[in-house]
């Protein structure tokens, strides 16, 4: 058989095939002929042939059937094999494969071997992808020879103990007495090397850590050399002496700093030489700076040392190259929670950075932003950030619109302002938006009593603009239906008032109801919008027939809207405008928190229900919205949903607290579940008045015995405070009907968040 | 990898199944190469940070994690591109094509693990040339033998 042709004539033919396919059949060919090669056991080609197929497997082709043949070569003599075949057992071989553990014997051959070049080479293939099988196996030659006197093996053994240690853990143990003089070398190698070591290990054991932390003097004393010591043209790289070592101890005295007082103070010297008199013009010596920092921010520094570390972060803010800002406006967001003063100092860099072109640095400019604000530069900044809102990707739309909401909520100078601000993003970015403003947004417009007018008249003239934003669409209807009655008679104050006619608006709602840009549930708010008009403006029968003839329509959400509104309009008509009332004001009980039931002061209080007892009371926003929607004016509002609830809810359930009540679980039993209709909104409006919901509230849910055993009993009583008819009170009695005492008796109730109790609620005490 | 999308040097440090390095790598390629020539040379990947830098035709890439300095980073892949220029005397990509063993050689000599063995470059440069000259010693007394036609 004719000699197998050499490897680089094999890559110089390959590179001549035109196309994938034409390539794809050389490549078989020249597979099919070294299959037949390795079937021969020819010894001589073998590596010539290994190496053939490293090459196809880098483009992509499979080469498993070589994984034997590289072991093969492991074993043989001569070192050329030696090293295909360590290259080939790295490139080929991992740990999934389970021939791979053929290759332990040889490994431990060649790590006792007399070359130091071959030793090396078991080294270099057991550091890289040793399976922990091998690892255990081989533990004990590593450890050998890292306490060898060869530099150029100890270095080596270093590296490969971190991955031993890597896959099995428990042998850390094991390579702690070699560690003893590792960092006495003058070898550079293997004091990078072992520098590494340390870390690894001081990063897995809290041992190790406290173990190694008496190194700190030494490892100061080593870092110092380096900087002080002349020029050294072997590990000089741009004018700074062996930026690698200096960063990998930074590295390790940031570890073994964290948190201990003693260490820290013995590198506060050091730390401030290295960020004092490091050269800034090149990209080593900012790393090594950038190192010098994430070790101030992480261990217990002085003040002085802190503000300094932030003055370089800022000084890297106006550096040329971007990846240096990059990496500054990343530690920046680290530590702009625990030195925030000192990072506001920087902040208007930071808002240019929202200016730049690349991406990721926008991105963190972003977050920090958000971040920095406060009180006193929110007007500046919020204009930046809806400048940057108006001009950046789609990607960041969502992020930043939620941000400059919660922003504006938490430091919104004024109401109008705030207004003004929503308005803003909403026409901007509006449909980015998160579904979760809206009914945020919605709660806002509500609470800012004064500023309804001018709102809604806003919010009317945005829709005359633009009607695709569905989230902007959706609270300008929702206004309009409110506050319709405002925005006809003109009576803004802040703004000129337009002059509107009911017809126009009914238009431009209806016209909402048939666009294609519509959602079903923008459709659903302009009905219930076009619905709560009937009570503010006088063209009824307008109003009446866009109901009715939506009681047909294809959309089961506005075919039961529209059939139940029409309901209103003929069986219950004397109760359409205390349902179609005013929504009163929501209290707040703040932005994406848990998921919590509002109380509201209800205007109709005399259809609030009377209290009930109910196991669960958080529901998805966007049902009780609907429902909401479909009660108009009634009072409760279920707010703000941003989490999933815990509990789940059920249908009956969503009803009885949407008309306001408090539900009363207190006490360690869960007291059963209400005999309240569990069915869907379609018999809404009749479970309004068939169930005794509506009953007066005069009357009073009975005592009940909640616990009565071993002679403990316990009683609750139900009333309504005098103050806040809202509040239900439980009053829990407990007797002890047996002779001995009873001490220690502890109450703890575990309540839905609607109740909250007067005290603690824990009650320890004796009976 | 070039700027066409070829693979020349990959290293693995952790044990991947084949089918997902290979989507990893026409990931990257994807992500690195849609890069414009003014941006910085991170990027987030998975959960990875990605260190990247373009050399004439070539791009090197770095997967690092999160704990990892990037700057100093740069500096590692470039003392690399500097043992590949003083081993092969200003390399340019064919030579990481027809020498691509070699290539691998030098990476595993300077690193292992992922990370740096030797900080000097002397010291690197040295161990590849001995480890050189013994491949040479391998060979050629078997030349000598094939010579004498007893081979």
């Amino acid at each position: 058989m004719p000699a197998p042709i050499r490897l680089r004539e094999l890559i110089r033919t390959i590179r001549t095939a035109r196309t994938q396919a034409e390539e794809r059949e050389m490549i078989q060919k020249e597979c099919a002929a070294i299959r037949s090669s390795f079937r021969e056991e020819d010894n001589t080609y073998r590596c010539r042939n290994v190496a053939k197929l490293l090459y196809m497997h880098m483009l992509g082709y499979p080469a498993h059937f070589g994984q034997l043949e590289c072991l093969k070569l492991i074993a043989s003599q001569k070192f050329t094999d030696k090293r295909i075949g360590y290259l080939g057992a790295m490139l080929l071989l991992d740990e999934r494969q389970d021939v791979h553990l053929l290759m332990t014997n040889c490994i431990k051959n060649d790590l006792n071997h007399s070359t130091q070049y071959v030793q090396g080479l078991a080294l270099c293939t057991l550091g890289c992808m040793g399976s922990s099988e091998m690892c255990r196996d081989l533990a004990g030659e590593v450890e050998k020879l890292l306490k060898t006197s060869n530099s150029y093996l100890r270095k080596k053994a270093a590296l490969c103990a971190v991955h031993v240690i890597r896959k099995v853990p428990e042998l850390m143990e094991m390579f702690l007495p070699a560690t003893k003089n590792l960092l006495s070398e003058k070898n550079h190698g293997v004091l990078h090397t072992s520098v590494v070591l340390l870390t690894e290990m001081c990063e897995r054991s809290p041992d190790m850590l406290s173990h190694f932390r008496k190194l700190v003097p030494q490892l100061v004393r080593i870092l110092k050399n380096l900087i002080m010591s002349g020029y050294s043209p072997e590990h000089d790289v741009s004018g700074i002496s062996d930026p690698f070592l200096q960063v990998r101890i930074l590295r390790l005295l940031r570890i073994l700093g964290k948190g201990d007082d003693d260490s820290s103070e013995a590198m506060n010297d050091i730390l401030a030489q290295v960020a004092t008199n490091t050269e800034t013009s090149k990209n080593v010596g900012n790393a090594i700076l950038y190192e010098t920092v994430l070790t101030i921010m992480d261990i217990k520094s002085e003040s002085g040392l802190r503000v300094l570390a932030i003055n370089i972060l800022g000084r890297f803010l106006l550096n040329n190259d971007k990846n240096i800002r990059y990496v500054a406006l990343t530690s920046l967001l680290k530590t702009v929670q625990t030195d925030h003063n000192a990072v506001q100092r920087h902040r208007s860099t930071i808002v240019d950075c929202l200016k730049d072109l690349d991406v990721s640095i926008k991105r963190r400019a972003m977050e920090l932003s958000f971040a920095l604000v406060n009180g006193n530069n929110i007007r500046g900044m919020m204009k930046e950030l809806l400048y940057f809102l108006d001009s950046c990707d789609p990607d960041f739309k969502a992020d930043c619109a939620s941000g400059i909401f919660l922003a504006a909520e938490k430091y919104a100078p004024s109401k109008r302002w705030h207004i003004d601000t929503i308005m803003r993003v909403l026409t901007t970015a509006g449909s980015y938006v998160r579904d979760d403003s809206v009914p945020n947004l919605i709660q806002l417009i509500t609470n800012s009593v004064e500023m309804h007018a001018y709102t809604v008249q806003r919010l009317y003239k945005a829709l005359l603009d633009d009607i695709s934003q569905q989230p902007l669409v959706q609270v300008a209807s929702w206004c309009i239906g409110e506050y319709g009655d405002l925005l006809v008679s003109g009576q803004c104050e802040e703004e000129e008032p337009i002059q509107v006619s009911e017809d126009e608006v009914l238009d431009v709602l209806e016209g909402l109801l048939v666009s294609n840009l519509s959602t079903p549930v923008t459709r659903g708010y302009s009905l219930t919008a076009i619905m709560k008009l009937s009570t503010r403006f006088s063209s009824l029968n307008r109003i009446k027939k866009v109901v009715s003839i939506y009681g047909s329509s294809i959309d089961v959400e506005l075919q039961q809207r529209a059939v139940e509104y029409n309901a209103l309009f003929k069986k219950y008509d004397h109760m359409r405008p205390a349902l179609l009332e005013r929504m009163p004001i929501m209290e707040k009980t703040g932005t994406n928190g848990p998921a919590e039931i509002v109380q509201t002061n209800g205007e109709t209080e005399s259809t609030i229900l009377d209290t009930k007892h109910l196991p669960s009371i958080t529901q998805p926003a966007s049902q009780a919205n609907d429902l909401l929607d479909l009660l108009g004016g009634n009072d409760v509002v279920p707010v703000i949903q941003t989490t999933v609830p815990t509990k789940p809810a059920s249908a009956g359930g969503e009803l009885l607290d949407l008309l306001g009540d408090l539900s009363l679980t207190g006490g360690p039993t869960p007291t059963p579940a209400p005999s309240v209709p569990m069915s869907q909104p379609p018999f809404l409006l009749d479970g309004l008045t068939s169930q005794p919901l509506f009953n007066d509230i005069a009357a009073v849910i009975p005592p009940m015995t909640a616990y009565n055993k071993n002679g403990l009993k316990i009683e609750f009583t139900f009333e309504r405070s005098n103050p806040n008819p809202n509040i239900a009170v439980i009053t829990i009695h407990a007797t002890n009907s047996t002779e001995a005492d009873m001490t220690e008796f502890v109450f703890q109730a575990a309540v839905p968040k609607v109740c909250s109790f007067p005290s603690s609620s824990t009650v320890y005490g004796e009976l | 990898m070039s700027r066409q999308g070829k693979l020349r040097l990959q290293k693995w440090y952790t044990a991947t199944a084949e089918r997902d390095k290979k989507k990893m790598v026409r990931e990257l390629m994807q992500v690195v190469l849609a890069r414009k020539p003014k941006m910085c040379s991170f990027l987030e990947w998975r959960d990875l940070k990605i260190v990247y830098k373009r050399y004439a035709s070539l791009y090197f890439c770095c997967a690092v994690e999160e704990q990892d300095n990037e700057l100093i980073t740069l500096e590692v892949i470039h003392r690399f591109v500097e043992l590949l220029d003083k081993y092969f005397g200003s390399v340019c990509e064919l030579d990481i094509i027809f020498n691509f063993e070699k290539a691998y050689f030098i990476l595993d000599e300077f690193l292992m693990g992922g990370e740096i063995q030797d900080t000097s470059k002397k010291s690197v440069l040295k161990a590849i040339e001995q480890a050189d000259l013994l491949q040479e010693e391998d060979e050629s007394p078997r030349s000598v033998l094939e010579e004498m036609g007893l081979a």
